[in-house]
């Protein structure tokens, strides 16, 4: 029995394994492709400042997408993260305007404990309200912004205002390598790890596969759910000051629209909207598409605007082909099922 | 003891009944109190003007609230509508400027509609895709479309016979003519919801979509027809708010799906489909569109009136569940003080 059993359950995990790899190899091989063709019409986008443009571009979104990345595996949605963006980045940059002498670091911890603060409020609400994430992330992305509004008025501060020190720690690089791009890839890598080997990261994912047998499992479900939005927050509010650092030049409009492009990167990237499946890895590589498309456009001469329309296909595109893949897999499962028995 | 778990069932039940009575006459006595305090402290607002206003405001979220709610009460939600709506208002002022007669135009924004909720459909109901999921990336998708049909770039000067009847008022009186058209759908779709075996279906399937299949019902035929008409009713709206502002814009209408989420479930539809009257919803409508019109008079600036709308939005999901929780607590220390005295009357 065991030994009919144990090789059906190796088979099992590798085509999973399988099905994983291809969505990251697919995504590779689009991006190669994309890159490719808009090199030979183009040359002009393999130059530096053009690689060095898309590269701080995915740092941003790729912040925000491990956050988003994390609420999804736990079959939650977390829409406000482009109004905590802002609000974060609002934040950072009064501080900043009226206090030059802050160092970097706090810049950073404070949007991150901004982001923080709105992430658990996501969270309470999620967890004590028993309310749709949905509905009560759109709530608040409305509400965030509406205080950054409400905060900011018609004002802009633009970077002569802020201290030099921090304007070019969003254009210095370490071994060539720009800081923002640098500190994404420490979120990156802490939370691929913590999500793959440790205890908390497990727990996440068996929420996400089933909130009830989780439950049963003896996780603490209402609390890793508010941690997962916490994070989220968190991250969303770090993303603030790195958009502050990059563009230096922020309004009560920093950021607007941004959910969807996080939500496209997470879907592309391979994380499943049921929850339960999925990295941050993935989600991470779906960013870096998601700015390629973008900067490859503007090499191209294409409309700008057709940016937006594109993220919408591609949610449709990646969900649908989730769905279909993972159909083929269960008839697959379903017909070895049947020969063993 | 049977007639002590009768009484405790028919509690339940008359509980269930007065909860959803209850609800509504909650929101509509919040709605008439709103507005009895805002004609009463807010300059200008009781004005018959301002009526004709408060109407022409009010119109895109009631006529897109209305497929919103049988849609909610499937279970199911269209994040999308907005964007329609700007899409139907940018392919009507791409086909104005390439000189197209306003009678084929019309009606052509109207099939836009239709099918643009159809790919909705298609993709939850053949393909089974969470409908939250789908809506989000037509919701991109259908505003980076409208961008891409007419730019940033505005288109003005519709014929004055349409855009003065939109603005209008019926005869010598102070109805607005859009008026018409809210009552007319409102009543096709109250009766639709409540009085026909459609409604039941809908509600059926938004209670259990395995129950209601055994009963003979198709959820996902029933489902993709309400995109359809969420689609249309989103293209319509996008026509009567070109018309009105006598402006074709990419940006029309964006972030209107928040107000008509809200409304909806302001007006006591369960997000979790099943439960919902449309009553209701036409009251969270009214209560939204006069606190967002008494704001406005009060020269509270349109991103704060936002949070407003977000915090009713959460408040409004959030009542019924603490509700539960409150009855749950207090039906559970009853239970208690009823169970304390039974084992001293086995002593």
């Amino acid at each position: 029995m065991t030994a009919v059993g144990l090789p059906g359950v190796t088979a099992r995990r590798s085509s999973l394994d399988l099905v994983l790899r291809a969505r990251e190899l697919g995504i590779v091989l689009a991006l190669a492709l994309l890159v490719a063709v808009t090199a030979i019409s183009n040359p002009r986008f393999l130059s530096g400042q053009s690689i060095r443009d898309i590269l701080l571009g995915t740092a941003i979104l790729a912040v925000l997408a491990v956050g988003q990345a994390v609420v999804v595996i736990t079959r939650n949605i977390d829409l406000s993260v482009g109004s905590v963006l802002g609000l974060s980045a609002f934040t950072v940059g009064t501080l900043l305007r009226d206090n030059p002498g802050l160092p970097v670091v706090f810049a950073l911890l404070i949007g991150a404990t901004v982001g923080a603060i709105c992430g658990s409020v996501n969270g309470v609400l999620v967890r004590y309200g028993n309310v749709p994430a949905l509905v009560v992330t759109l709530g608040t992305l409305y509400v965030v912004r509406g205080i950054t509004y409400f905060w900011a008025g018609g004002q802009q501060i633009n970077a002569d205002e802020l201290p030099a020190g921090f304007l070019e720690f969003g254009n210095a690089t370490l071994l060539g390598i720009p800081y923002l791009v640098l500190i994404a890839l420490l979120v990156l890598v802490v939370t691929g790890i913590v999500l793959r080997n440790y205890r908390v990261g497990r727990e996440l994912y068996a929420m996400g596969s089933s909130p009830q047998a989780a439950k049963l499992a003896g996780i603490a479900v209402g609390r890793r759910a508010i941690g997962a939005f916490l994070v989220s927050g968190a991250l969303a509010g770090l993303a603030g000051v790195l958009f502050a650092a990059r563009f230096g030049t922020i309004d009560a409009a920093a950021g607007t629209g941004y959910e969807l492009n996080v939500v496209a990167a997470v879907v592309v990237g391979g994380v499943a909207v049921f929850g339960g499946s999925g990295t941050v890895w993935g989600a991470a590589l779906g960013a870096l598409l998601l700015t390629t498309i973008g900067s490859a456009l503007a090499v191209l001469e294409i409309n700008q605007f057709w940016q937006q329309a594109i993220v919408g296909g591609l949610i449709l595109l990646a969900i649908g082909a989730d769905r279909l893949v993972a159909a083929r897999v269960a008839a697959r499962l379903k017909k070895r099922g049947s020969h063993v028995s | 003891m049977s007639a002590d778990s009768t009484a405790l069932g028919a509690d339940r039940t008359s509980g269930l009944a007065g909860r959803f009575a209850n609800w509504n006459v909650a929101i509509i006595a919040v709605t008439v109190v709103v507005l009895i305090v805002a004609a009463a402290t807010v300059q200008n607002f009781g004005t018959s003007q301002n009526f004709g206003f408060l109407v022409l405001d009010l119109l895109p979220i009631a006529l897109v609230a209305l497929p919103m709610t049988l849609v909610i009460v499937t279970g199911e939600i269209d994040l999308s509508v907005a964007s329609a709506l700007g899409l139907s208002s940018a392919v009507m002022g791409y086909l104005w400027n390439s000189n197209q007669p306003i009678e084929t135009i019309i009606p052509l924004c109207l099939l836009l509609g239709a099918v643009l909720g159809a790919v909705n459909g298609f993709f939850v109901t053949v393909l089974g895709l969470p409908s939250l999921a789908v809506t989000i990336g037509t919701l991109a998708l259908y505003r980076g479309l409208a961008f891409v049909v007419l730019g940033d770039s505005a288109v003005a000067d519709f014929p004055a016979l349409y855009t003065d009847w939109v603005t209008g008022s019926i005869g010598g009186t102070s109805i607005p003519n859009v008026l018409i058209i809210i009552v007319a759908l409102a009543a096709v779709f109250g009766v639709t919801l409540h009085a026909t075996p459609i409604g039941r279906a809908v509600f059926a399937v938004g209670a259990s979509e395995q129950a209601a299949r055994f009963a003979g019902v198709r959820p996902g035929r029933l489902k993709f027809w309400l995109y359809v008409v969420s689609g249309l009713v989103a293209g319509l709206a996008g026509v009567l708010w070109t018309l009105r502002y006598s402006s074709a814009r990419a940006d029309n209408g964006a972030g209107l799906e928040l107000a008509v989420v809200a409304a909806v479930l302001l007006g006591g539809v369960s997000i979790f489909g099943g439960k919902g009257a449309l009553p209701g919803v036409i009251a969270g409508v009214l209560l939204l569109a006069s606190l967002q019109n008494a704001l406005r008079l009060s020269d509270v600036s349109n991103e704060a009136l936002n949070v407003v709308t977000g915090v009713l939005l959460i408040v409004s999901v959030l009542a019924p569940n603490l509700a539960n929780a409150v009855r749950g607590s207090l039906q559970r220390r009853r239970h208690r003080t009823d169970s304390t005295p039974r084992p001293e009357r086995r002593h």
